[in-house]
């Protein structure tokens, strides 16, 4: 996965938790609870998530890591480098 | 096929548990005494209709897009779209408390004027009230959780008429204790009636139930009903897995369950059942004599709607008396208060084809078990009737009905008890609750009615709270 394949995984478990939010002009600096409407519950969602696609493991002390877009690419590009992407709903993102 | 989670019960709390464990992949199976999924909420059929078990109202209201709010955040832990509901709001509900009337409905601002214009000496009480509540983002559980909610108004309310108007909305839809609400509980019902309102799916109960088993199926959990469980199985005091009614053994590596706390726990072996010792969460004393609430409701069937005939209220809370009465009654029904609701009184895109009108008070469990076979359908009637005179007294537009009523099925606390197999037909479960969802027995955790978040809403947050907590939170660590 490259680095803007990070960002599209991150943006597809998104939508999957938040359909009704609207993902396509999000800052990558800015907190993402600031830009949308996610709350702790959707937290720990997203991590489930990402274990559960790309086997990838994020420990609770780290969730803040993972709070703006840059973040989650720093944080995650060097676990999810040799994985292929796919999105949460299992078909391939063209 | 080995499971890691079997749950027992398909109510609304165990569905949305159910879904919640699936979807990451945990292998489920929820186990159902019944043929019909939904428990306390659930449908049927009699003479040709279609009815509702439980449905007056979905409540906790929230329009698309409004974050942060019990509704929103059910659907997205479950992943079922807003639209796929199809909510049609509330026409509008009323408190009728000894002779004041108070209108209300999903507009908060209604509420708060006409508890102004009844009672001007309290408003500033009642907002300073609701400014004190805790945020949805508090723990669930906080230390002062079981307070009384009576106390805390009084704290900011002094006439008691007001408290009782506050009172007996929340009691009626959430209380498991007599003349009271616990505190924590209050603040949440407040907000479900009050400030977020009433909604009803277009198809009814049975709509959000399809949504719900159809996503159960979708992320690969299953449910066997007319499968109910006998005995939970353990070993050195965890649980191992289950015996089925028909002798059957299914091994697991976690039980919840929404049967209600004391009835899990006679499923148990006696040996591994906690004792209720001193210094231990007052949550597991013994609950089994405490007194459970339980009700008697009528449903009629007319041609026309409701409001043809005058009835255009959601849903209608009365008190006939000065003060409010909230306890087990000493004679089959107490109707002096209770319930009025039709589902005819929401937004619609078709109209219902047939007027339907519901009537709720609080019911004895023990008066209507003592019916001998060939008194109880009488009994039915004449308490149906007893209740709807009473109602009457309230709504005078009642009147209109008796000669229109094409049918009318009414059911009692033994109803409720036998198709939901809580004790004394509790609607709402014991007085104490579990709210962290322990039994105090290793691997078996309490979801539902006994964990303590009550209603549509609350069942389904708590199944889906205790799924976060007690596994996949947990799973992280
Ligand atoms: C008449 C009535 C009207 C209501 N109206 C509303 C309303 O308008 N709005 C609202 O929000 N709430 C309403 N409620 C309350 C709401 O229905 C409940 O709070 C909620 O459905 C409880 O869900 P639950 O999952 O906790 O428990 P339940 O629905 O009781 O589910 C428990 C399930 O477990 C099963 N079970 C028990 N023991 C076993 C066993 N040993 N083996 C297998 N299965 C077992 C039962 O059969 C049942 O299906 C109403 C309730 C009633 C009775």
């Amino acid at each position: 996965m490259t680095q803007d394949e990070v960002i599209i995984a991150i943006k597809d478990i998104i939508a999957q938790i938040a359909p009704d939010e609207d993902l396509t002009n999000l800052e990558m600096d800015v907190r993402l609870r600031e830009q949308i409407e996610l709350d702790s519950m959707d937290f720990l969602d997203i991590v489930m998530e990402l274990r559960k696609l790309y086997g990838v493991q994020v420990p609770e002390k780290d969730y803040m890591e993972l709070a703006t877009l840059a973040g989650c690419v720093k944080y995650l590009h060097p676990l999810l480098e040799k994985k292929p992407l796919h999105c949460a709903q299992g078909a391939p993102i063209s | 096929m080995a499971y890691d989670t079997l749950i027992i019960g398909a109510g609304m709390s165990g569905l949305a548990a159910g879904i919640r464990l699936a979807q990451f992949d945990r292998r489920v199976l929820i186990l159902e005494r019944h043929s019909l999924w939904g428990g306390l909420n659930s449908f049927y059929k009699l003479k040709g209709r279609m009815f509702d078990s439980g449905l007056h109202a979905l409540t906790n209201f929230a329009p698309r897009h409004a974050a942060g709010l019990p509704l929103t955040r059910i659907l997205r832990q479950l992943r079922i779209p807003y639209e796929a509901l199809k909510l049609g709001e509330q026409a509008g509900s009323r408190l009728i408390h000894a002779g004041r009337e108070l209108r209300f409905h999903n507009d908060p601002r209604l509420f708060f004027e006409e508890f102004a214009r009844v009672f001007p000496g309290e408003i500033d009480g009642l907002r300073r009230l609701v400014a004190d509540f805790p945020g949805y983002d508090a723990p669930p559980g906080g230390a002062d959780c079981d307070d009384s909610a009576r106390a805390r108004l009084s704290q900011y309310i002094r006439d008691p008429a007001a408290v009782d108007c506050l009172m007996l909305p929340t009691c009626i839809y959430g209380s498991a204790r007599e003349d009271d609400v616990d505190w924590d509980q209050f603040t949440f019902l407040f907000r479900a009636i009050f400030l977020e309102g009433f909604s009803r799916p277009e198809g009814g109960i049975k709509s959000l139930l399809d949504l719900l088993l159809a996503r159960l199926k979708a992320v690969g959990g299953e449910l066997r009903t007319n499968c109910g469980v006998r005995r939970i199985l353990t070993r050195a005091g965890s649980v191992t897995g289950v015996e089925l009614d028909s002798g059957e053994e299914i091994p697991c590596e976690r039980v919840f369950s929404s049967a209600g706390h004391t009835e899990t726990l006679r499923l148990l072996d006696p040996r591994d059942v906690p004792s209720a010792a001193p210094g231990r969460d007052p949550a597991h004393a013994d609950q089994s004599r405490a007194p459970r609430l339980s009700y008697f409701e009528s449903i009629s069937v007319t041609a026309e709607a409701p409001a043809a005939y005058g009835y255009g209220d959601t849903v209608t809370f009365f008190n006939l008396g000065e003060r409010f009465r909230y306890r087990v009654p000493t004679q089959d029904i107490d109707s002096e208060s209770g319930v009025i609701c039709s589902p005819n009184n929401f937004a619609r895109t078709t109209p219902l084809a047939e007027g339907m009108l519901r009537l709720t008070v609080l019911a004895n469990h023990a008066h209507w078990t003592r019916l001998a076979p060939d008194e109880y359908a009488a009994a039915k009637q004449d308490a149906a009737d007893r209740m709807l005179a009473a109602a009457t007294r309230a709504v005078p537009a009642l009147s209109a009905l008796p000669p229109r009523v094409l049918m009318r099925d009414t059911f009692t606390p033994r109803t409720l008890e036998h198709y939901t197999g809580h004790l004394g037909g509790a609607v709402y479960g014991a007085p104490r609750k579990s709210r962290d969802g322990t039994s105090g027995v290793g691997r078996l955790s309490l979801i539902g009615t006994d964990q303590g978040m009550l209603g549509i809403i609350g069942a389904l947050l708590s199944g889906i709270t205790i799924a976060n907590h007690h596994v996949l939170a947990e799973s992280l660590r």
